[in-house]
């Protein structure tokens, strides 16, 4: 029995580092110490559902084909395309992508990842007016203000407040695990008088939601706070010292007019986005009055009404308060190396996501170099999708234009991307079999370690993408000879 | 065995006394050495001069601040693309280059060697992937460790020992260079949106000023025997008035020199040698800053000239940046490093018709000018902050030719041309001046021994440029001397031609270099870094440091430390 320590964990945007990995004498992880429920669930069953061999799809049904055979026709596919284009990416290493890029710029294709459907929004609006951010520390060691807009950590990047905000202990701000205690408490004696309320007076009583009895009182306390947006109240929320629900689709407006209020301003209007004036005014107060404000966003802001407008507006909203205290702002990315897809194709190519390389040199036009608008227009006439499953998430209309042309999937398990595919090639998993690197949400990177040994005979995505660069160059210079 | 002779050449080798004789030079195996066989390969330099390799001692080339700043600006990129070649991968260019774009046109301009002066530490990982994709030349970057909370606490303390132990292990850990500073104690009160004023101002939360972290760190640098001084971006950066504090901090290491050899270098001074209250009447400090710095041989400097062009400022310099946003309006990018530093990029312009712009202009050529010694006053722009370093071709003809300086003189703003010292300035840098402002003077300041000159034993890093000294005075003819360093007649990298005429023939990867440097008890200072580690970072001791296997091509420095 192994235990290996300070294991990144290959899942979230969160990018744990402290993992523990329990592994037994027969190379299978028995335990994922620290772990979150995805982490733990990576961890002890990502080898349960794996495809066993490279699969090629003859007469309409996927038989097993040697790993060169897999390689060859994936190169011819990319080789005889005239707009391949090649997508996913945030599944797996820097080291992959950076091969990626260069077989994308071989073949003249286009290269894009998930930021596409996801942040890409967040930034298209950092392009447009820059952002004010900071490394996680810097959030644990000095935020007393904290606000999950749009943004749900508890399910999606469940360890994040307990690392890096609400109940983490830095330097200068102490974790706010007994005042949430404290609310727990509360609550359930609220419950309980409410309940008792309704025996004896035999009627329906319940108590004002937050904003109609202006801010709790622990947002005034001088200890770290949280503030959740959202349309829904989540779990994040009950965590929370206080929810404010914001209409859908009303997030611009309700961020614009809290950048009024910052700058002084007056509201003609008594309510924004289904919020009182008077609360928006109680809240400008704690976020001027506060050390160091973090405000984080997920995919609420990005994938509602307004999109990258949304962005703006979230970014400018809090490069104004920077005139009055220091506020930082954050997007909480999906996958665990998303941000390393987008910097790795900037540091190579100039840009982050949507990188038409078809002309020899890179071009960047999201809207028309972008995967779902090069599918939803059937411009593709092939397609490469590594660490990723578009034809889950991407909109109908665009995946039946995958559908329509060739398919090669780099892709350790069945998914309904694999599904389609022509060509299917399946990887160790970065992260537990194979070494990398990968970037957290914040910019920050670390590196990913091998904690069992791969199948026999499983390469790399790295090694995977490197040998259908060289069979692509080799077919090449054969049609040229 | 791979030999090389350039034969019949002007040489300009400073470091080896050698000014436009003509001599053969002989490579064997990358290195330079005292003759090769016959059938070794000619390179014909008749006609032409050849100067050691180009040395950049700051640039921002790799890393978080620059990636990011790439990404902010793709208007940047998209008028100036690089097509792909079955040499060459295709690029971006303009201030923020792409890697590989960033490596071809270094070499093109005879360029071999370049140092990324500003590494977050905790984000050194992403420096040194970005520095593996940068091809042509040799690379070293230095990690920020001026706000340190390491370093503030020690020297608070006076633990002076105990930090010079600490910090040989951050250069370890991160495989960096040298010690950089910026905005000393300003970058950990920006951490709460707070700033320092002057040398004596207390850095909150840790009672300890910039005056005792610029002293305390030179005193560290010291004791760790580095190959370079520390590595300083003033306090104060970018405000008029502000040649005051570069002066002080020069003078309050005064007393730590020993036997006239440097002890800090101040990088980019044209930015710290603002004279006036405010930018209505901005004028240039540099008369009081080359008068210290010909009467001391403690301070090198380095230029940060300005170009007349759009381009991006970025640095660690977080306050700085967000006071830039505000004169500007331009977009901000602000990015706080948890224990360690700071960083901001605002896109600038700079307009011949702006007074503070052309004043700017003047005062770096001015320093340069008015400094008697080459050796103590290098060439850079700060890539990008003053201007793209493919501009240094018309720098260095301003720099050797009045002609040139008054061609742009003659367009820029009245008030300013009016203040400005250069029309009283006849002095044009000779080409061995020149090459001590662009290798032998910048290869002297980081104690890189073997490069900056030609002497045998140097590494094989040489640019030849299309300049005859007999037949035409490049101070005259200086459009065409402007043209001959755009565009090298040959690059050699170590022992190799990777350039003719400007374009590139033989891509490589260069080297890394980094201090391995020895202390009397590392793992002490392991065990104490490891259990603070949790306290101080949100990542893992384990995940800090970067194997020397991450780096492309690792050159360790070994350097014995007296702690």
């Amino acid at each position: 029995m192994t235990v290996i320590t300070s294991v990144t964990c290959p899942v979230c945007g969160t990018f744990c580092d402290d993992i523990e990995i329990i592994v037994d004498d027969n190379n299978k992880i028995i335990e994922a110490r620290n772990a979150c429920a995805m982490g733990a669930a990576k961890f002890l069953n990502f080898s349960d559902h794996r495809i066993k061999t490279p699969l090629i799809r003859k007469n309409g049904e996927l038989v097993e084909a040697t790993i060169d055979e897999a390689i060859e026709k994936a190169a011819q596919i990319l080789v005889e395309a005239h707009y391949p284009l090649l997508y996913g990416w945030s599944n797996t290493s820097c080291e992959a992508q950076r091969v990626g890029v260069e077989l994308a710029e071989e073949v003249g294709g286009v290269l894009d990842n998930t930021s596409t459907i996801c942040h890409g929004p967040s930034i298209l609006g950092v392009q447009a007016v820059g952002i004010s951010s900071a490394t996680l520390g810097q959030m644990r060691h000095r935020a007393d203000l904290i606000i999950y807009w749009a943004s749900n950590p508890w399910d999606a990047h469940p360890r994040h407040p307990e690392r890096y905000t609400m109940f983490s202990d830095g330097r200068f701000q102490k974790s706010s695990w007994t005042n949430y205690l404290s609310k727990l408490r509360g609550e359930m004696s609220k419950k309980k008088i409410q309940r008792a309320s309704n025996l004896v007076l035999k009627k329906d009583f319940h108590f004002a939601p937050c904003h109609e009895e202006g801010l709790p009182y622990s947002m005034y306390q001088q200890k770290r706070r949280t503030i959740v947006v959202d349309v829904r109240k989540t779990r994040t929320a009950d965590a929370a010292d206080c929810f404010i629900q914001v209409e859908p689709g009303k997030d611009y407006e309700l961020l614009q007019a809290l950048r009024v209020l910052v700058n002084d301003g007056e509201l003609d209007v008594d309510e924004v986005a289904g919020i009182p004036v008077k609360t928006l005014e109680d809240l400008v107060d704690v976020m001027v009055g506060c050390k160091l404000g973090i405000l984080f966003f997920g995919l609420g802001l990005t994938m509602s009404k307004g999109k990258h407008r949304n962005i703006d507006a979230a970014i400018s909203l809090t490069r104004d308060l920077n005139s009055r205290t220091k506020f930082l702002i954050m997007p909480m990315r999906g996958h665990y190396n998303v941000t390393g897809a987008d910097i790795v194709s900037t540091w190579q190519t100039g840009y982050p996501f949507a990188v038409d390389l078809s002309n020899g040199y890179p071009r960047y036009n999201p809207g028309e170099t972008s995967a779902v608008d090069i599918l939803n227009r059937n411009e593709a006439d092939a397609m490469l999708v590594i660490a990723s499953d578009p034809v889950a998430h991407f909109p109908r209309a665009a995946s039946k234009n995958i559908a329509k042309h060739p398919l090669i999937s780099i892709d350790p398990e069945i998914t309904p991307t694999t599904m389609l595919a022509d060509v299917i090639l399946p990887p160790t998993f970065v992260g537990i079999e194979t070494e990398g690197t990968a970037y957290r949400m914040d910019h920050v990177p670390l590196p990913l370690k091998k904690v069992v040994e791969p199948p026999e005979g499983f390469l790399s995505d790295k090694e995977i993408l490197q040998r259908i660069l060289e069979k692509v160059r080799e077919l090449k210079k054969r049609d040229m000879d | 065995m791979t030999e090389l002779i350039a034969k019949n050449g002007f040489i300009y080798d400073p470091l080896n006394r050698i000014n436009g004789e003509k001599m053969d030079i002989c490579i064997r195996d990358g290195k330079i050495v005292d003759s090769v066989k016959d059938k070794a390969d000619v390179v014909d330099a008749s006609g032409m001069i050849v100067m050691p390799g180009g040395i950049d001692i700051h640039s921002h080339i790799a890393g978080g601040e620059v990636d990011t700043a790439r990404l902010l600006r793709p208007e940047d990129h998209v008028k100036d693309v690089e097509v792909k070649t079955a040499l060459t991968r295709s690029g971006v260019g303009y201030s923020l280059p792409s890697t590989f774009t960033t490596g071809y046109r270094y070499s093109r301009m005879g360029y071999t060697t370049v140092m990324n002066p500003s590494m977050a530490p905790l984000q050194a990982r992403h420096t040194h992937e970005e520095l593996s994709d940068t091809p042509m030349i040799d690379k070293a970057t230095y990690p920020l460790i001026g706000d340190w909370w390491f370093s503030l606490e020690h020297i608070r303390d006076g633990l002076i020992e105990e930090n010079a132990a600490h910090i040989a292990w951050m250069l370890k850990a991160t495989r960096g260079y040298a010690i950089k500073l910026v905005n000393p104690g300003g970058l950990e009160a920006w951490g709460f949106g707070r700033n320092v004023h002057s040398l004596d101002d207390t850095v909150p939360n840790f009672g300890i000023t910039p005056r005792e972290i610029i002293r305390g760190l030179c005193k560290v640098n010291t004791l760790l025997n580095l190959p370079h001084t520390i590595h300083l971006h003033t306090n104060n950066l970018g405000r008029p008035g502000n040649y005051v504090t570069a002066l002080e901090s020069m003078k309050c290491v005064e007393d730590l020199a020993r036997e006239d050899k440097p002890v800090m270098h101040i990088t980019h001074i044209q930015f710290c040698a603002f004279k006036g209250e405010d930018w209505g009447n901005l004028s240039s400090g540099a008369e009081e800053i080359s008068h210290y710095i010909n009467n001391h041989s403690h301070v090198t400097l380095d230029m940060g000239q300005v170009v007349f062009s759009d381009t991006t400022t970025l640095t660690a310099d977080g306050p700085f940046q967000y006071g830039l946003y505000h004169l500007t309006g331009n977009k901000w990018v602000n990015h706080d490093v948890e224990t360690e530093t700071s960083g901001g990029i605002v896109p600038f312009r700079y307009k011949r018709s702006s007074a503070v712009h052309a004043t700017q202009w003047s005062i770096a050529l001015e320093i340069a000018l008015l400094i008697k010694d080459p050796w103590k006053i290098l060439m850079t722009t700060d890539h990008p902050n003053g201007g793209p370093f493919t501009s240094y071709p018309k720098i260095m003809t301003w720099l050797i030719s009045k002609g040139a300086r008054e061609k742009v003189l003659r367009k820029i703003n009245k008030r300013a041309r009016k203040k400005s010292l250069l029309p009283t300035i006849d002095r044009e840098l000779s080409l061995y001046e020149l090459a001590v402002v662009t290798r032998a003077g910048q290869a002297k300041a980081l104690g890189l021994k073997d490069k900056g000159h030609l002497g045998v034993g140097a590494d094989a890093d040489i640019a030849i440029y299309n300049i005859n000294p007999e037949r035409a005075d490049p101070s005259k003819k200086f459009e065409a001397a402007r043209q001959a360093f755009t565009s090298a007649a040959y690059t050699i990298k170590s022992g190799q031609i990777v350039v003719k005429n400007g374009e590139i023939v033989k891509p490589i990867f260069g080297k890394t270099y980094w201090v391995d440097v020895k202390t009397s008890m590392p793992q002490e200072v392991n065990d104490d870094i490891k259990k603070k580690f949790r306290e101080y970072w949100t990542v893992e001791y384990e995940n800090y440091p970067i194997q020397e296997g991450f780096l492309h091509s690792s050159a360790p420095l070994t350097v014995k430390a007296e702690v």
